[in-house]
């Protein structure tokens, strides 16, 4: 083994790296805890902004907004995902599989104002009205292609022989799929979910274009108040908000890791 | 033989442009233990997939009983597979593997349980129920996958390479507990292997199989002392080729040969060959002698081996013999002049 010791310089680079991406959330998380009204003069250590937040109703009911549509929309893009990942590896080269690959993964490298403004267009063409339902459908596409990629990489780690062991053992493909299959996905799935959840949580591009009256999410709402001004409020409802990403984005990667030392089985 | 209890009738399985599995037939006899024996790529496997219905064939039928087997989706047929991988839920403990197979067959609970302990127990694994698969060894695992295999009491049992993952001295042992189970079941066993040696040891009669074709089948010892081609003569072990020219057809067991070493003398061959066509004679090395009259050459090797000797002779023409013999045999040592013979029924005639 020649393992690479880290040196002065990859050091440097890795903490000038981490500082890059993770300053600006540090500063914030900080200031989150800051005694003073002003956003940048620390005066001390203090959960008092923490205490406004739950007392800041709208605020409140933001949350809970985008908690409903984070949770919905992570439901139906999981089963939709997780449908397509299925067709797309499991049944062989059928007409059209290569576009309908690049279909189902499209909308998560397509511009979120390009997804917004589009179906924004198709929720009045067709006469949806723009409001929670609306937000619904539109996070469940953007989190259906993650859900796609997450699980179908699982389904190719998936060994052949177990699914055609469990029909030789005299299961039908119902039971094989019930027993054998998805509970082998199951972390693939849930990963996949989680990715979709936390995609709907953070959203506000698309949010915008297709949400009504009464269907504020929270991340439309902390921008609308921070065009007013930066307050320490703010900061407190992004922590918990940044903590909340953290943890499931953390969750679905360990998911995602365990898939090798079961698989070795 | 009694009526067959598996009929493969002109089995063929095509992908695309390739044949992995050409125009097969086959008898398997009630309690057989079969092995399909052949190199990598040869179609054992695929043969062994259609007969459990993973594939389904181009063409053919395949008969069990008088039940058409290809009619069946893979869950319906009274057969069962262990996999090379062994194919073991990792999701689930021992015993649930076990009794997977059972649901639907075993009524309740307690029934499952006993009917698993007993299975367990005849792979030798007592006590292994509440395992996880990822916890055993190679050798457990192998046992799980065949009590697994055999919960469902299938008319006909497939092995898929069974000890490939096994080291040697496991592999031996296994091979005589396989052996003594399947005596005591009296289930048909249709094992594939790539080993010439274990599919000796193991079967009552081998289908040896090249690129797709069944070329040959019969008993071991059959197989080895007369093989139906060149290419089975090889696959069982060492042999000796002679090139030559068939003689004329004359009376009696034998037939003369005119070899590049000279006249020999043959047992005749099982294959229609009209005079003076091209053959080979298969000797094998431990039907050569090199004591008294025969082909005159020089002993120019040998290879002490403990329980026998390899010496290798070279013949006035340039041809090299592989002769194997008792150690210590009053022989001649190595630049010496020796003379090579041997019976004329040791000799098989094969096709060029």
């Amino acid at each position: 083994m020649t393992a690479h010791r880290p040196t002065a310089l990859t050091r440097t680079a890795l903490l000038l790296g981490l500082g890059f991406l993770y300053a600006p959330i540090l500063v914030l998380v900080v200031y989150s805890f800051n005694a003073s009204a002003l956003v940048t003069v620390w005066g001390g250590f203090s959960t008092r902004w923490y205490g406004v937040l739950l007392a800041d109703g709208p605020l409140l009911e933001a949350a809970w907004v985008s908690l409903r549509v984070a949770t919905l929309s992570a439901v139906i893009a999981t089963a939709l995902g997780t449908l397509a990942a299925l067709a797309l590896a499991r049944h062989g080269r059928f007409r059209g599989r290569t576009p309908f690959t690049g279909l189902v993964t499209a909308p998560m490298v397509m511009p979120e104002v390009i997804t917004g403004l589009s179906l924004l267009l198709l929720f009045v063409g067709v006469g949806i009205d723009r409001g929670l339902g609306a937000i619904v459908v539109a996070h469940a596409t953007l989190g259906t292609g993650f859900v796609a990629v997450v699980v179908a990489a699982r389904l190719r780690g998936l060994d052949r022989d177990l699914e055609e062991a469990a029909a030789d053992l005299g299961a039908g493909p119902f039971r094989v799929f019930a027993t054998v299959t998805l509970p082998l996905l199951a972390p693939g799935i849930a990963a996949g979910f989680l990715l979709a959840f936390t995609l709907s949580l953070d959203d506000l591009v698309v949010a915008s274009f297709v949400s009504g009256p009464g269907a504020t999410t929270l991340p439309m709402r902390l921008y609308s108040q921070v065009r007013l001004g930066v307050n320490p409020e703010i900061n407190a409802a992004s922590t918990l908000l940044i903590a909340a990403v953290g943890l499931a984005v953390g969750a679905a990667t360990w998911l995602g890791a365990r898939r090798g030392s079961r698989a070795a089985v | 033989m009694s009526a067959p209890l598996l009929r493969l009738e002109n089995l063929t399985k095509r992908f695309g442009a390739g044949t992995a599995v050409d125009a097969v037939s086959l008898d398997l006899a009630a309690s057989e233990f079969f092995c399909l024996l052949g190199p990598s790529g040869c179609g054992k496997s695929t043969l062994l997939r259609l007969i459990a219905g993973f594939e389904a064939p181009s063409s053919g039928a395949i008969r069990l009983g008088d039940q058409d087997l290809a009619a069946l989706p893979a869950h319906r047929r009274p057969v069962n597979m262990m996999f090379q991988s062994y194919a073991l839920f990792p999701h689930m403990s021992v015993g649930r593997n076990v009794a997977y197979g059972l649901d639907g067959l075993v009524a309740g609970r307690a029934a499952t349980a006993e009917r698993v302990a007993a299975l367990l127990r005849l792979v030798r694994l007592e006590g292994f129920a509440d395992r996880a698969p990822a916890t055993l060894s190679g050798g457990q695992r192998q046992r799980v996958a065949l009590a697994r295999a055999l919960a469902r009491e299938p008319r006909v049992l497939l092995l898929d390479e069974p000890m490939a993952a096994l080291d040697r001295t496991l592999r031996e042992e296994t091979q005589a507990e396989l052996r003594a189970l399947q005596r005591r079941l009296a289930t048909t066993f249709v094992v594939v292997t790539h080993d010439p040696a274990e599919a000796m040891t193991l079967a009552d009669r081998i289908g040896v199989m090249d690129r797709g074709r069944l070329v040959q089948v019969g008993r071991p010892a059959d197989l080895y002392r007369r093989p139906a081609t060149r290419f089975v003569a090889g696959l069982l072990g060492d042999v000796n080729l002679i090139p030559g020219r068939l003689g004329a057809e004359e009376p009696g067991p034998h037939r003369g040969v005119e070899s590049v070493v000279g006249p020999l003398l043959a047992r005749a061959p099982d294959a229609p060959l009209s005079a003076g066509a091209d053959i080979v004679l298969a000797v094998r090395p431990e039907d050569l002698s090199l004591s008294g009259e025969g082909v005159p050459g020089t002993l120019v090797e040998e290879t002490f081996l403990g329980d026998r000797t390899r010496r290798v002779v070279r013949l006035a023409d340039g041809t090299c013999l592989r002769a194997t013999t008792a150690p210590g045999e009053g022989a001649p040592a190595v630049g010496e002049a020796v003379a090579v013979r041997f019976a004329p029924d040791a000799a098989t005639i094969l096709p060029a």
